[in-house]
């Protein structure tokens, strides 16, 4: 590795100074240019937000500052420094990146879930830091362990030490990686999408976290996020990626203000907009359904007795016409998902559905079957929704054969490259499979999958919750488009409301399974009642928190 | 994107399996010992032509026989008897060759050829004769084992298919519908597997004819177990897929999702687990032939040989013979297996990939 010349004489040292920075990573045939010469500072006290779409290298790059990347693999080219206080990092021995890693600086990741060991209590997880670093006893990590956890937030702190991660929610266990990253007081801390698999209530409780630990420890955050939102409330300066290439850099201010760079603009442009289809009010009613429950029994005991209930879904009713779309929102956990398996009895449930008039809450065997094709569902995780063994054709033929629908192979074979060529997606790469394709094209594929059956009701689970900003959009642009071609009804799922909003002309706010807030979009948006519904919107569209009491913690 | 489309057998692979056959041959020692086998199996199927104690061509008379495939009384070509020609017999030579020639096989025995001039009594020791001997019986070693592998192979080989196909279906049947079919299920196979199987084959071959059939029914009863537990989990976990749900709600029946959605994901742990089944069968059937339990008497099999070995301790090359002829093979089983494993393992697959 190259020494450069120490210039921090200039001016005042930077904290972090990271200096045309690559990252390659050797394939077995291609090398793959993940970050392509990035330079920033950092300076101390200050938040820098990384901006870009997913594979743009942010995440890469950071990790590059703690070498945390699979070398040998990942190589960084000549030239490339990150300095640390003036102390290359590149190229330093383990001894001096063990100091670094989780002392000087820390990084919490964007999913709680899988970055806390399961098998370890939270003490333990957050002594082990203390430990390694600090060469602390059990009794003063114990006392620093309880310390952390009341500075990031968590309720009644001594109890929850001996919990493990899966007795905690995705907020909790969001604050334990803070405090963990925290143990150690470190100068920089690196956030990558720390809010991304949150619900908006708790991801605007976390950031408001976050910016009162930084007042209060004054450390810097490197906060990589594809959130413009959550970057203008937090950060001091951005740094827009795209392509592994920093293509503009400045305070937050004039970035928002006056974007130069064309991708920046996109980038601004690029949050779902516009307003729901205007349908028919006339329109008959479509799918409709009574006081819907459905409870999952919770065993204990050798016998397993049938102690208690856990009441997914409580009691809620909705009618929704022809051409209309209904959003269900509402934290995780609170049964949106649940409604939407019920109603098109995928789980069973209690209570009456209607379906274009037929009740259909005990249909059964081939007549249920045959239901199916009418009515369809966009499930949240495009990686998850499409069967990986076979091609994008075989996953849209499939309920072509099932309700013997297009006769024969060819003509099968024109609904599909027209379903294709409906959803915007080639028609050529029919023959590829989901692993080819990106997010996007991948949920477009999961609408395809629906759209071939030429259903009237169609569940949308959170089909834009695992996308990027842009591409949300680009979806909402399209299940729009599809509503008003074929008079679709929707049954909109979201715990995100500004995409509710550009879709839904009806609104149900859901909390632990009930029914907390109903009316038209207009109504709920403009003049929420209930301090839940309040509290929602604040989150989502303010990202402030709002009357805490009223939301999970 | 998409690799160029490679072919195996003829059959186009999607780029996933593509990638584990290469991740196949690069592990060397595999993918050799794949090779070995496959040549040794060739050559057991051959065995008739390879070790036989009747000529693979006779051309008498000006026209060809095929005495392995057809029996020709010893009249046929002039001699006395009306049974069938002992292709050994000087005299039946002689007479062949005054009217025409044959061919021989590389080994001229078979495997219950008894060699009756010897020049020393049996078994005797490796000349150039017999390479590797005879057994107690005056048996031809090398025609044995030749003759024996074969049939552990090809016992192996349908006892392994057999009991996965009724292990995947068990474990597919239960992991997916799960509830009380699978509890009832998993405590059945919990009983059954705590059988002590060996005394029970025992028992059994002792009460019913030990043949090549049998003795498969038997082995299969236990054998179909280990498979269940790989397939039920990974039908346990997939099920509850975002992808199922879909197929699901597009009205696609269990079956068609069992056989077209899951199963292909099942495959790979049942893949990875074949291998060391198939040695496990072999090994079976090679204890209960060395018990004599096995197959019939005078049938060649490795165990039979092996039990001659520990009866003949004056004739090391007897259990010699079995046993470095059952190491190799065991190992090159094990070799391939670890190789099939190491192929699938998507960790492998998947190195150097991060986002």
């Amino acid at each position: 590795m190259s020494v450069l010349v120490d210039n921090s004489t200039e001016e005042e040292q930077a904290l972090l100074d990271i200096t045309s920075l690559s990252v390659q990573f050797h394939g077995e045939e291609e090398t793959v240019d993940a970050v392509a010469g990035i330079t920033y500072k950092l300076m101390e006290g200050q938040t820098v937000a990384l901006v870009g779409e997913s594979g743009s290298g942010k995440s890469v790059s950071a990790l590059s500052i703690l070498q945390l990347l699979p070398y040998p693999q990942a190589q960084h080219p000549q030239g490339s420094s990150i300095k640390y206080r003036g102390k290359e990092i590149i190229g330093a021995d383990d001894a001096t990146m063990r100091d670094i890693r989780g002392n000087k600086i820390s990084i919490i990741f964007q999913e709680p879930m899988t970055s806390l060991n399961p098998l370890h209590t939270i003490e333990k997880q957050i002594n082990e830091v203390l430990f390694v670093h600090k060469g602390m006893s059990k009794i003063e990590a114990r006392k620093r362990t309880l310390e952390l956890l009341k500075l990031v937030g968590i309720k009644n702190p001594a109890g929850r030490l001996k919990s493990y991660p899966h007795e905690l929610s995705g907020g909790q266990r969001q604050r334990v990686m803070i405090a963990m990253a925290l143990a150690n007081e470190p100068d920089l801390l690196i956030a990558d999408e720390p809010t991304t698999a949150l619900d908006v209530t708790i991801q605007a409780q976390i950031l408001e976290l976050l910016k009162e630990l930084q007042d209060k420890l004054g450390m810097s955050i490197l906060l990589i996020t594809h959130d413009l939102g959550i970057v203008r409330k937090m950060a001091d300066r951005v740094c827009v990626m795209t392509e592994g290439q920093i293509v503009e850099q400045g305070p937050t201010e004039k970035i928002f203000s006056q974007p130069e760079h064309a991708y920046t603009q996109e980038l601004l442009a690029a949050e779902p907009q516009g307003k729901p289809v205007e349908a028919n009010s006339e329109a008959p009613e479509i799918m409709a359904c009574e006081d819907i429950k459905v409870h999952f029994p919770v065993k204990r005991g050798i016998l397993r007795r049938t102690v208690s209930y856990i009441k997914a879904v409580d009691g809620i009713s909705l009618t929704l016409q022809q051409g209309h779309t209904i959003g269900i929102v509402g934290e995780s956990g609170s049964g949106k998902t649940t409604l939407g398996l019920a109603l098109l009895r995928l789980i069973s449930s209690k209570g009456a559905i209607r379906f274009d008039g037929k009740s259909i809450a005990k249909t059964k065997g081939s007549q249920l079957r045959s239901l199916r094709q009418e009515m369809q569902i966009v499930f949240q995780d495009p990686y998850g929704s499409l069967s990986p063994r076979l091609s994008i054709g075989q996953i849209i033929e499939e309920g072509l054969k099932v309700h013997r629908l297009g006769g024969n192979a060819k003509e099968r074979e024109a609904l599909i490259v027209e379903a294709l060529n409906e959803v915007g997606l080639n028609p050529e790469n029919r023959h590829r499979y989901p692993h080819e394709f990106s997010g996007g094209q991948r949920q477009r594929i999961a609408i395809a999958r629906a759209m071939v059956l030429k259903p009237r009701f169609l569940v949308l689970d959170e089909p834009t919750s695992a996308l990027d900003m842009s591409v949300q959009a680009q979806i909402v642009d399209l299940l729009r488009s599809l509503q008003v071609k074929h008079n679709l009804t929707y049954l909109f799922i979201s715990h995100d409301l500004k995409v509710v909003r550009t879709l839904a002309d009806n609104v149900i706010v859901m909390k632990d399974g009930k029914a907390v807030e109903t009316g038209t979009a207009k109504e709920i948006f403009e003049a929420p009642q209930t301090a839940y519904t309040q509290a929602l919107i604040k989150a989502a569209f303010d990202l402030e928190v709002v009357n805490q009491e009223a939301i999970s913690a | 994107m998409r690799g160029d489309s490679q072919k195996l057998f003829g059959i186009t692979l999607a780029p996933m399996n593509q990638r584990r056959l290469q991740n196949f041959k690069k592990n060397r020692r595999g993918y050799w010992s794949l090779w070995i086998f496959i040549v040794l199996f060739g050559l057991s199927l051959l065995a008739e032509i390879i070790a036989n104690d009747k000529p693979i061509i006779v051309f008498y008379d000006d026209q060809a026989y095929f005495p392995i495939v057809q029996a020709l009384p010893e009249t046929h070509f002039g001699g006395e008897f009306k049974t069938e020609t002992d292709y050994h017999d000087p005299y039946v030579q002689n007479l062949i060759s005054a009217k025409g020639w044959m061919i021989w096989p590389l080994i001229q025995y078979n495997y219950k050829t008894v060699a009756y001039k010897l020049p020393t009594p049996a078994p005797s020791a490796p000349d150039f004769d017999h390479w590797l001997g005879t057994d107690d019986q005056a048996r031809d070693v090398v025609a044995r084992l030749l003759y024996g592998m074969r049939i552990s192979i090809l016992f192996g080989l349908l006892l392994t298919a057999i009991s996965a196909v009724i292990g995947v279906t068990a474990g597919a049947i239960q992991g997916y519908f799960g509830g009380v079919l699978d509890l009832i299920a998993q405590r059945f196979i919990e009983i059954w597997s705590g059988l002590p199987t060996l005394y029970i084959l025992i028992i059994v071959s002792s009460v019913l004819v030990p043949s090549f059939w049998t003795l498969l029914g038997i082995l299969m009863l236990f054998s179909w177990v280990g498979f269940v537990g790989v397939v039920r989990a990974e039908f346990l976990k997939v099920r509850n897929y975002d992808y199922i749900r879909s197929a699901k709600a597009l009205g696609v029946s269990d079956r068609m999702i069992m056989y077209r959605h899951i199963l292909p994901n099942a495959i790979v742990a049942t893949l990875t687990f074949l291998p060391f089944t198939l040695t496990a069968a072999i090994t079976g059937l090679t204890s209960l032939d060395f018990l004599g339990l096995g197959l019939p008497a005078g049938s060649a099999s490795l165990g039979e040989l092996l039990a001659q070995g520990k009866a003949n301790l004056q004739a090391p090359w007897l259990g010699l013979t079995a046993f470095v002829s059952l190491a190799i093979m065991l190992s090159l089983l094990v070799f391939i297996g670890e190789a099939v494993r190491d192929a699938f393992d998507p960790r492998k697959l998947f190195n150097g990939d991060r986002s």
